[in-house]
């Protein structure tokens, strides 16, 4: 220790402070916007979800905090966080599968592409997932169409609605056949809540390609994009050297997939929760929540 | 007149093609052809000779196939002398009537499907269909359906649910196709109705791998009650270039991509992901054709009969039992 940290307050040179202040100040304090390039400040974007303020350009965003900022504060349970992944194959290509999920795990903080929850939508119990597209571009394999069916039979018991952030690469190559059959598996129980009549949302963020886009993510009652989002069954690169032509302007971007006839509707994320929360009500014959008294919220505490 | 009699070739008088790993056989075969020539404008007695040289080929090419890799494998699945769906349908069924069109954009050729009769029984087939020749090749897409393809294979499997009839696919697709109109109407959507329509059509459903199982290309009509494919077929997520170039960062090491992915009939029986291998003759199923189907024939047989024994809520809850049963996790 120096002797000018001797002079120093204890207070002041706790370890404690240290984290915090190093917590308080990251190395990225400011970002560039990647749509309009303009210097942000980080909290600022954080604060609009990951929304460029200038330009409105939608940055791609983890999928707790996805969830955190989507869902009510309370009464949050997280589905299927038992399930983990496991190399049934012993799958190796230029890296080992396992060696490529355990640096995964310790880059994102999740043990596999989806995260699950029991929550509220503006006072109303839905189930709610999203991918993590960090964790090997949020592919699907077992944990991943395990999680989301486990999601979707709380769905179908409690007759609630269920909602799902799709951002993926598509299916995991590394659980070969098995991930290809957990599009068989989500989309098998999503035809059962159609059949029950209970609302399956689904959102449609960037990138949603392959295996996912052509299951669960185009199977909503309602399919909702976010702006500019890339979504197809087929990768650009790839289509490129099918066709031997460059692609146009704005191809398998959300509004190209408006003007197609593919989804409902873009949404500006600032406005998904309430957007989402409006509809699950009229399809569930629930009261607006625009209009639902506010005591309704105050007296939920005492009902537990 | 229908296609698919046209479709038949004459294989007694069409050299087999044979692939690299053949190359031993071939050169026996070379050989017996050459003696029989011989044979023709000479009084030596070379008949024993020729016998044994075909007793030799046959051993070797037991010794040769007893051992396949996987990657040899894929290239018996797209052999181009393979039968494809015209071809088994032709063999298997009778009074097969095909049907054209998803009745909103167009008759995707690469998907071809229509009513017909197994045994007697009336039924719906529905299969990816190659072509032979280039030209037919090139007008069925090389067997890669667009979003039409998987519209129309949807419409008739709800027509063979309506009126009780029960559903036979024959996968045989490199994949979907990747192409700018396909992306327009919709791929992804056209075979994501179709896995959620399977798994809950009202009909017993039985769907055989018959050459190349490619990715949600082929799962779009392969979702049922019973998945069986012939022993030298492929299934598998993404094709062997495509995972090698991927994840090796080289189409080069295609190879070591079948291996690791376990692409084999033999290999996702072992896992659990198919219900049967029908075992394919000698050498192959384009050495025998008829051979080949008359198996398959049998198989479908026996299947539709356990299936048709069971009351559709049964049929349903076990169907749904066995796809969401499909995953490697552990519960912690």
């Amino acid at each position: 220790m120096s002797w000018f940290q001797k002079l120093m307050p204890s207070r002041i040179r706790t370890d404690a402070t240290e984290k915090a202040r190093n917590r308080s100040v990251p190395e990225g304090l400011w970002t560039k916007c990647p749509g309009c390039s303009a210097v942000l400040y980080r909290p600022e974007v954080e604060r609009n979800h990951e929304v460029c303020p200038k330009c409105a350009h939608h940055m791609r965003i983890g999928a707790r905090t996805r969830l955190q900022s989507f869902l009510d504060a309370d009464d949050r349970t997280e589905i299927g966080a038992a399930v983990k992944p496991v190399d049934a194959l012993r799958f190796r290509d230029s890296k080992k599968y396992k060696d490529r999920l355990t640096q995964a795990q310790k880059t994102t903080g999740e043990d596999d592409a989806l995260v699950a929850y029991h929550g509220r939508l503006r006072g109303s119990p839905v189930v709610a997932c999203a991918f993590e597209f960090d964790f090997m571009g949020g592919s699907m394999g077992s944990v991943v169409g395990e999680r989301f069916v486990r999601a979707a039979a709380i769905a179908l018991e409690e007759r609630i609605p269920m909602v799902c952030f799709a951002a993926s690469g598509g299916a995991r190559m590394q659980e070969a056949l098995f991930s290809l059959m957990q599009m068989a598996k989500t989309s098998a129980m999503l035809g059962r809540m159609r059949e029950e009549g209970v609302p399956y949302i689904s959102v449609l963020t960037d990138p949603t390609m392959g295996g996912v886009s052509a299951s669960l993510a185009t199977l909503g009652d309602v399919n909702i994009a976010e702006p500019e989002a890339l979504i197809g069954f087929a990768g650009p690169r790839v289509i490129e050297q099918t066709v031997r032509e460059t692609l146009p302007e704005g191809f398998q971007r959300a509004e190209f997939l408006l003007e197609h006839g593919a989804i409902d509707m873009i949404v500006d994320r600032r406005e998904m929760r309430d957007t989402i929360a409006r509809l699950f009500a009229i399809l569930t014959h629930q009261p607006s929540p625009d209009e639902q008294p506010a005591p309704a919220e105050v007296e939920e505490p005492a009902t537990e | 007149m229908n296609e698919y009699q046209v479709e038949q070739p004459d294989r007694e008088v069409m050299s087999l093609n044979f692939l690299d790993f053949e190359r031993p056989i071939a050169e026996l075969e070379a050989k017996i052809d050459e003696l029989r020539y011989v044979g023709d404008d000479n009084d030596l007695n070379i008949s024993e000779e020729i016998r044994r040289l075909q007793d030799k080929s046959v051993h070797l090419t037991e010794q040769i196939f007893s051992n396949l890799s996987a990657w040899q494998i894929a290239q018996l699945a797209r052999h181009p002398q393979r039968p494809h769906t015209l071809d088994y349908i032709g063999h298997i069924f009778t009074e097969f009537e095909e049907m054209h069109g998803d009745r909103g954009f167009a008759d995707d050729p690469a998907i071809v499907g229509g009513a017909a009769r197994l045994d007697g029984r009336p039924v719906m087939v529905i299969g990816h269909q190659k072509g032979r020749d280039t030209r037919e090749k090139v007008r069925r897409n090389f067997g890669m359906p667009r979003p039409e393809g998987y519209r129309k294979a949807l419409r008739l499997m709800e027509m063979a649910e309506r009126f009780d009839l029960p559903l036979i696919t024959l996968i045989d697709t490199p994949g979907a196709y990747p192409g700018v109109g396909a992306e327009e109407r919709g791929q992804s959507e056209a075979i994501a109705r179709n896995l959620m329509a399977m798994s809950r059509l009202r009909t017993p459903i039985v769907a055989t791998v018959v050459g190349e199982g490619g990715s949600g290309g082929a799962l779009g009509i392969g979702v049922g009650d019973q998945l069986l494919m012939l022993g030298y077929s492929t299934y598998s997520v993404i094709s062997p270039e495509g995972c090698a170039s991927i994840l090796w960062k080289s189409a080069d090491r295609a190879q070591d991509a079948a291996e690791a992915m376990g692409i084999t009939a033999s290999r996702l029986h072992e896992l659990g992901l198919i219900d049967q291998v029908i075992q394919e003759p000698l050498g192959g199923a384009h050495r025998d054709p008829a051979g080949m189907a008359q198996r398959l024939r049998e198989v479908l047989i026996e299947k539709l009969d356990m299936l048709a024994a069971k009351d559709f809520e049964t049929l349903l809850a076990e169907r749904e039992r066995k796809i969401q049963g499909y995953g490697n996790f552990r519960t912690a």
